[in-house]
């Protein structure tokens, strides 16, 4: 192709937009909110999925020590043990004098009076890496030499897991769904956009242009289009979660919530709504006259 | 020049057999009207022409391609070897005069300086100099077909086709318009006028093609569109 003709269809592409201003305007509304619904579903359940982590990771399980290892050295060293084996994320040594003073300060110090910390035991504080595991690494716990007892709230944890579980699911099935409507949607509209230039491109192909001649405006179109939906979509999703994410936070049921910046994820995001108004933008053009093609 | 040998031409999804055994010739150089009543298959015969439709069987021929066989990508140039001018104009309503003529000659990849000499003498030629930043919109009917005429005949094709030319302009008008064919036929273009108004035919000395209900019925020098 010669430079002056790519040129030429490059300079078509551009003034198609501005010439066919409303459908151009239509294109670019539709990408845009289909992207922003997409991408405020996916960013919800990203912050349901980092919340249910958090609430996760605060479930503890408590390792007993034997009582009979009463030196505190001694029992320190089932830490070792403890932190060998898999799915441990943390392990603390709670010592049975620190056990009490802390069971002293949350319940009537009275109630110990007369009472030494020896009828506290060593103790570990456990967090786990994955909580659904909890009931094997409860377990391989209990087998370890020195631990007399393992408390640990499976009941709690199962909860945990399910509902992390139905979020995913349900996030997935709305996200695929979305993008399937969405899909639809943006490639209709710019069938609909491209639905009124059917007779100009009838005319290109009488007076002898080829497919490819003919498709290149449209895609530039749409590459431009795309690109413009996609920027502007991901503007307008990252104002709109910084709006919703500092009332929330505001908010008195907010306060305890911590939500994702999107600054850690805008890169994500902007990748994707640029890749999503590009394809759609492109091949959605270049789909949408295939038919019109064929005379 | 066209050559079609035995063409039957049959419209699968009505079942409506357009063409019926229709052989015929048009030479290069020459001037001939294809006449006939709607439905005669007129229409068929022009988009057999330009690639628009394949013969159900037979050959056709069109400047030296087989449009019976030939492939779709091929199709381009075969067009660039006509120049086709539509009953109701065709131009891109949003490009002026100048443009919707040079429009033609970028398909084809023309250079820019080529498309600036040829343009306006082409639209000199039409008589339409002076009206290049006119859009359609501002025109006549005639000189919108004039406008179409010119950019059928911008990339100096072997042969015009025009499908009712004159279907949507007053007498006066389709007789200017008429003259003009005659005129682009005298420089050694070849031109195929589809019509069926009477008049207009017989008031030039011309080959006439009849055909009536699918078939050809009559081919004369000089003929004379009757009842």
């Amino acid at each position: 192709m010669r430079l002056s003709r790519g040129g030429y269809l490059i300079r078509e592409g551009f003034r198609s937009i501005t010439t066919h201003g409303f459908m151009s305007f239509a294109s670019v509304t539709i990408i845009m909110a289909c992207l922003i619904i997409m991408g405020s579903v996916s960013l919800l359940s990203l912050n349901i999925d980092a919340l249910i982590k958090d609430l996760e990771s605060q479930n503890e399980i408590v390792v007993f020590v034997d009582e009979a290892i009463t030196d505190e050295d001694s029992a320190r060293a089932i830490g070792k043990n403890i932190e060998a084996l898999e799915n441990i994320s943390s392990v603390q040594f709670v010592s049975r004098e620190d056990a009490m003073k802390n069971f002293m300060s949350r319940y009537d110090s009275s109630l110990m009076e007369g009472i030494d910390s020896t009828v506290f035991r060593h103790r570990f504080v456990v967090k786990l890496v994955d909580i659904a595991l909890m009931s094997e690494t409860k377990m391989d716990l209990e087998s370890l030499k020195g631990v007399a007892k393992v408390n640990a709230h499976l009941d709690y944890a199962q909860s945990f897991v399910t509902i992390r579980n139905v979020v995913t699911a349900v996030s997935l099935v709305l996200i695929v769904i979305l993008v399937f409507v969405s899909f639809f949607i943006m490639s209709n509209t710019i069938k609909l956009a491209t639905f009124g230039r059917r007779e100009e491109i009838a005319i290109m192909k009488m007076v002898g242009a080829t497919n490819g001649f003919i498709r290149l405006p449209f895609v530039i179109e749409g590459l431009v289009l795309g690109i413009l939906g996609g920027g502007l979509a991901f503007l307008a999703e990252w104002g709109l979660y910084n709006v919703v994410t500092e009332k929330l936070v505001s908010s008195i049921t907010g306060s305890l919530i911590e939500v994702v910046p999107f600054r850690s994820v805008a890169l994500e995001v902007f990748v994707i709504f640029m890749a999503v108004g590009i394809l759609v933008g492109a091949f959605g053009g270049v789909n949408a006259i295939r038919n019109y093609l064929k005379v | 020049m066209v050559i079609m040998k035995n063409v039957r031409k049959v419209y699968e999804s009505s079942d409506t057999v357009a063409l019926d055994d229709v052989s015929l010739t048009v030479g290069d150089g020459e001037f001939v009207f294809l006449v006939g009543p709607s439905g005669s298959g007129k229409t068929t015969i022009m988009k057999l022409i330009t690639g628009e439709v394949r013969p159900t069987s037979g050959t056709v021929l069109v400047n030296d391609f087989d449009m019976s066989t030939i492939r779709r990508r091929k199709l381009p140039k075969v067009r660039r070897t006509l120049g086709v001018v539509f009953q109701d104009y065709r131009l891109i309503e949003n490009m002026n005069v100048y443009d919707n003529v040079a429009f033609a000659m970028r398909v084809v990849g023309a250079a820019h300086r080529d498309i600036r000499t040829r343009v306006p003498y082409i639209l000199e030629l039409v008589g339409l100099e002076g009206r290049e930043k006119r859009m359609p919109g501002e025109l006549s009917g005639g000189e919108q077909q004039r406008v179409a005429i010119a950019r059928a005949l911008v990339n100096s094709p072997r042969m015009i086709v025009a499908d009712e030319p004159t279907g949507n302009l007053d007498p006066v008008r389709s007789l200017e318009l008429m003259l003009l064919l005659e005129k682009i036929n005298e420089m050694g273009t070849t031109v195929l006028v589809v019509t069926h108004e009477k008049e207009l035919v017989n008031a030039f000395s011309k080959r006439v093609i009849t055909i009536d209900g699918g078939k050809k019925i009559s081919d004369g020098e000089e003929g004379y569109y009757g009842q």
